[in-house]
């Protein structure tokens, strides 16, 4: 609430400085006598740079470094014995004091080095707030009395407030940037701490997957059970199934869109299917645990068949109609960017709708829709929420669609869900898995990008 | 084409009548094809208008039932001795009467003939557990209740719920259901006395997650929802469109910015569950940010959503005519005044438009947000965006783990609540597009 306020107080100095700079840069171009360069608007923005830029920056350096200095110096202030921790104690000491200081729960019950670690927290806390309050405006008030003497009417102010705004447009492209480098960053970061306990080779040829064993020591398995063949044998198996679904269905759907149907029909049934597309996925998730696994199940068993009830049947049935749309939009597009000349030339021919179609527009679209194919792959591969519902969690490395496999996905969700601990290779595992997802869908969707591009350059 | 007309040369005269018989003889062939390809494509449509129409028709199925919810009227006897045995009328010692024994006596006068412990401890099974809190409610809203006996109208059980739904297979052999021969046998009686009623779930829109499904509710999961969605629009929106006006209006047509580009188009499809497993290592354990927080959910949400809005940022720039940016040029306005007084106006609505699909795509996902620990069991409703959530989508995932069958109606009806939202934004989306979209 405290904070709220003091952004509150910030943000009345910056519009404060606004007026101010307007104000100032019209009497000073009177007494002088000599036009603005620019408009007196500017002027203000100028001051408003000056103001809170340094201010804002300062409060969020301050923020985020402000509590682990404040938590580092209430453990100092620890007597030595508590001090020696493992740091799964240290922290769990660390949300104690937190809690108490915050008032969340009853101090009644905590020792009393505890309830004095708190009250230094607390004490800390305020001080820090106070200071950062303090520092914050008087960086605001000095940065305006700066900027105001800067005012005159041959000051560029246009000029400087242009280039800093532009500053902040080129920062924000570079987030995007930033976020792939982020996500490979610690990817490969954690994945490498897994390497040093499980070797590379290990994990992409290895048969054997079973994690939760490999945290007790004791146990014979626990060295050699992080095999991902089974896992990426899984999430192929339940990808195929969902191809076969999609690229069909939404393959033809989108010939009939773009070629027969009539265009009221069109205007229905593409954003009707499009709708697919905007159901969340944990919908198709609870679909297919609830409605598909148990009818796949009760009609396998009435035809003598086991099917288990998480099989990969079930989880790719419903990824497939998930899919469908990014199969059919995209190759929509491209069945109908196919030049008219190429169809009425067949026609002459003699050639019917559907032997026009098969022979002349999808071999001209073909690579298209391969992109489309590929992109709808990549969707189905890191597709998360399907899988953990209604996919099993034991890695089985079988081609039967009947049984229950599991999924690169599913094993991410499993072993980061719940209790962790960072270094144990069960908890690094996961992102050794993230890793070879991110490594796959990003191949396959440059490729699928380069494939639809090449494609363009050919008909545009 | 069939062989027989495709690789023979135009023929001549004389043999026309013989090539024209051959096409005459395939035709029928054709056409038939011709017939069957064109109805593959109907049907595949239908297909999936089908798998969606059975998805929603399943969801709505199941879930509209969870929109009303079993109440049972009970003659309570707040008495007291057991709430207030010194008539001190005091809050605080009213809070902290035994509630439970109320229902309890309540139900034992109701069935004067149920003796045995066991029957007993059955009998009170039928009103849900939050019953006392009801009648708590009830009294420190109202104290001269205390010493009165009053019909009231508690929550019924889940099972009850259920077998007033007709959820419950009662012709099974009694030791195949969960609720026996007395209770069906006590359930029927308060039935015939018309004191079982289904009343409008308002529970459901105004609780926060429970694990007694009878009062689980869906508010805790919107409101931590909305905090994040707030997050992810606050950053994704001004990003989103500044990254888009620097690339399409001032960046240099250099490799940089072809990097820059080709990076946002392949983030746009890595998988969500990536942006992830980046926030749990980069804001959970390397920033220490506070896990479960919608803060958190709403910046890897908003680092998920960015590629979208930037897309649609930059298409609808794209589609504002080069004109316009020169004739503001030609009245002397800077770059940056040409764009942002003249190019950005015009290019709103469809700015607009992709965020809000964008923000109607992060509505629904949930997998980064498991991640990032939003999957916690949470019956506080949030207050900030730094408390404790979970959102919608994730609530639907937890609930669909629960064994209890009442769950099942509760998690469909979730559903309901989040297509609702998603309908309403895709809509406001659709309309905006309509009533302002421009051609040149």
């Amino acid at each position: 609430m405290q904070h709220v306020v003091l952004v509150l107080v910030l943000l009345g100095l910056t519009y404060a400085g606004y007026q101010m700079g307007r104000r100032r840069a019209v009497t000073v171009s009177a007494d002088r006598g000599e036009g603005l360069h620019s408009l007196p608007g500017y002027y203000g923005l100028y001051l408003v740079i000056w103001c809170a830029l340094p201010a804002f920056a300062l409060l969020g350096i301050w923020l985020a470094f402000e509590t682990s200095i404040v938590t580092y110096l209430a453990i100092d202030a620890l007597p030595a014995d508590r001090r020696i921790l493992t740091p799964a104690q240290l922290s769990l000491l660390i949300n104690d004091i937190r809690n108490i200081a915050a008032g969340d729960i009853a101090s009644g019950k905590a020792d009393a080095t505890i309830r004095a670690a708190a009250e230094r927290y607390q004490s800390l806390e305020t001080a820090s707030f106070a200071a950062m309050a303090v520092i914050s405006i008087a960086v605001a008030a000095v940065g305006i009395a700066l900027g105001r003497r800067r005012i005159a009417p041959a000051l560029r102010a246009r000029n400087s407030v242009e280039r800093t705004i532009m500053g902040f447009l080129f920062a924000a492209s570079v987030i995007a940037v930033i976020t792939t480098i982020g996500i490979v960053l610690s990817l490969v970061f954690e994945a490498a701490r897994f390497f040093e306990q499980v070797p590379i080779t290990e994990f992409l040829f290895g048969l054997q997957w079973s994690p939760q064993i490999a945290l007790r020591e004791d146990q014979v398995a626990s060295a050699g059970a992080f095999g991902a063949v089974p896992i990426f044998a899984g999430t192929a198996l339940i990808s195929a199934i969902a191809l076969a679904v999609a690229v069909p269905v939404g393959l033809l759907s989108a010939i009939y869109m773009a070629e027969y149907a009539s265009s009221r029909v069109r205007s229905f049934a593409k954003p009707a299917l499009e709708i697919l597309a905007g159901i969340p996925t944990v919908v198709y998730g609870f679909f297919a645990a609830l409605t598909i696994a148990p009818l796949l199940r009760d009609t396998g068993a009435d035809f003598g068949l086991s099917i288990a009830s998480e099989s990969a049947l079930a989880a790719g049935l419903v990824m497939g109609i998930m899919i469908i749309p990014f199969v059919s939009s995209l190759s929509d597009d491209v069945i109908t960017a196919v030049p008219q000349a190429l169809r009425e030339g067949s026609y002459g021919l003699g050639a019917t709708q559907s032997e026009t179609i098969l022979r002349v527009v999808l071999p001209a679209a073909l690579p298209g829709i391969v992109g489309s194919i590929l992109l709808a792959a990549s969707r189905a591969i890191g597709e998360t929420m399907i899988v953990v519902m209604a996919a099993g969690l034991t890695a089985k490395l079988t081609a039967n669609p009947f049984e229950a496999v599991t999924t690169v996905t599913v094993q991410i969700v499993t072993l980061l869900v719940g209790d962790q601990e960072f270094d144990s290779p069960k908890t690094l595992a996961a992102f050794a898995l993230g890793l070879a997802l991110f490594v796959v869908t990003l191949c396959l969707n440059v490729i699928a990008f380069r494939v639809v591009q090449k494609y363009r350059e050919i008909y545009d | 084409m069939t062989d027989s007309t495709a690789s023979r040369p135009t023929p001549s005269l004389g043999g026309g009548s013989r090539s024209a018989a051959l096409i005459a003889k395939g035709l029928a062939r054709r056409r038939a094809a011709e017939k069957r390809f064109r109805a593959y494509g109907l049907v595949a449509i239908l297909l999936a208008l089908g798998f969606l129409i059975l998805l929603l028709g399943t969801i709505f199925g199941n879930g509209y039932s969870a929109f009303s919810q079993t109440h049972m009227r009970l003659n309570i006897e707040f008495a007291q001795d057991i709430l207030d045995p010194d008539g001190t009328g005091d809050p605080k010692i009213l809070a902290q009467g035994d509630y439970q024994a109320l229902a309890k006596a309540a139900l034992r006068k109701a069935f004067p003939d149920v003796k045995t412990r066991r029957e007993k401890r059955s009998l009170y099974q039928l009103v849900s557990g939050d019953a006392a809190y009801e009648l708590q409610r009830m009294v420190l809203a109202d104290p001269s209740l205390v010493g009165q006996t009053r019909a009231v109208w508690l929550t019924a059980s889940d099972e009850i719920d259920m077998l007033q739904k007709g959820n419950v297979a009662t012709d099974q052999p009694e030791s195949q259901r969960r609720i026996k021969d007395n209770e069906l046998a006590w359930v029927t009686a308060l039935d015939k006395q018309g004191a079982i009623e289904r009343k409008f779930n308002t529970r459901f829109f105004t609780g926060g997650d429970s694990r007694d499904p009878e009062i689980a509710g869906v508010w805790g999961a919107v409101v931590g929802s909305f905090f994040t969605l707030t997050v992810t629009l606050v950053l994704a929106f001004p990003l989103g469109v500044m990254a888009a006006l620097y690339l399409e209006e001032f960046a240099p047509k250099n490799r940089w910015t072809n990097l820059v580009e080709v990076n946002i188009n392949n983030l746009a499809a890595v998988p969500s569950i990536v942006f992830g497993l980046l926030g749990l290592a980069v804001f959970l354990n390397f920033l220490h940010l506070p896990r479960s927080a919608p803060i958190v959910g709403g910046i890897v949400l908003a680092l998920m959503t960015l590629p979208t809005v930037i897309i649609a940022a930059r298409a609808s720039l794209q589609a504002v005519p080069p004109s316009i940016r020169e004739a503001a040029l030609g009245i002397g306005a800077s770059k940056l005044q040409t764009v942002t007084d003249h190019v950005l106006p015009l290019a709103m609505p469809g700015v607009l438009t992709g965020t809000i699909i964008g923000m109607a795509r992060a509505l629904g996902e949930s997998a980064p947000l498991l991640m990032i620990g939003m999957v916690a069991f949470i019956v506080d409703i949030p207050k900030s965006p730094f408390d404790p959530a979970t959102v919608l989508p994730v609530q639907v995932y937890l609930w669909a783990d629960s064994p209890e069958r009442a769950f099942l109606e509760r998690t469909s009806a979730a559903i309901i609540v989040l297509l609702a939202f998603l309908i309403v934004m895709n809509l406001s989306a659709i309309i905006l597009r309509k009533k302002f979209e421009r051609r040149w």
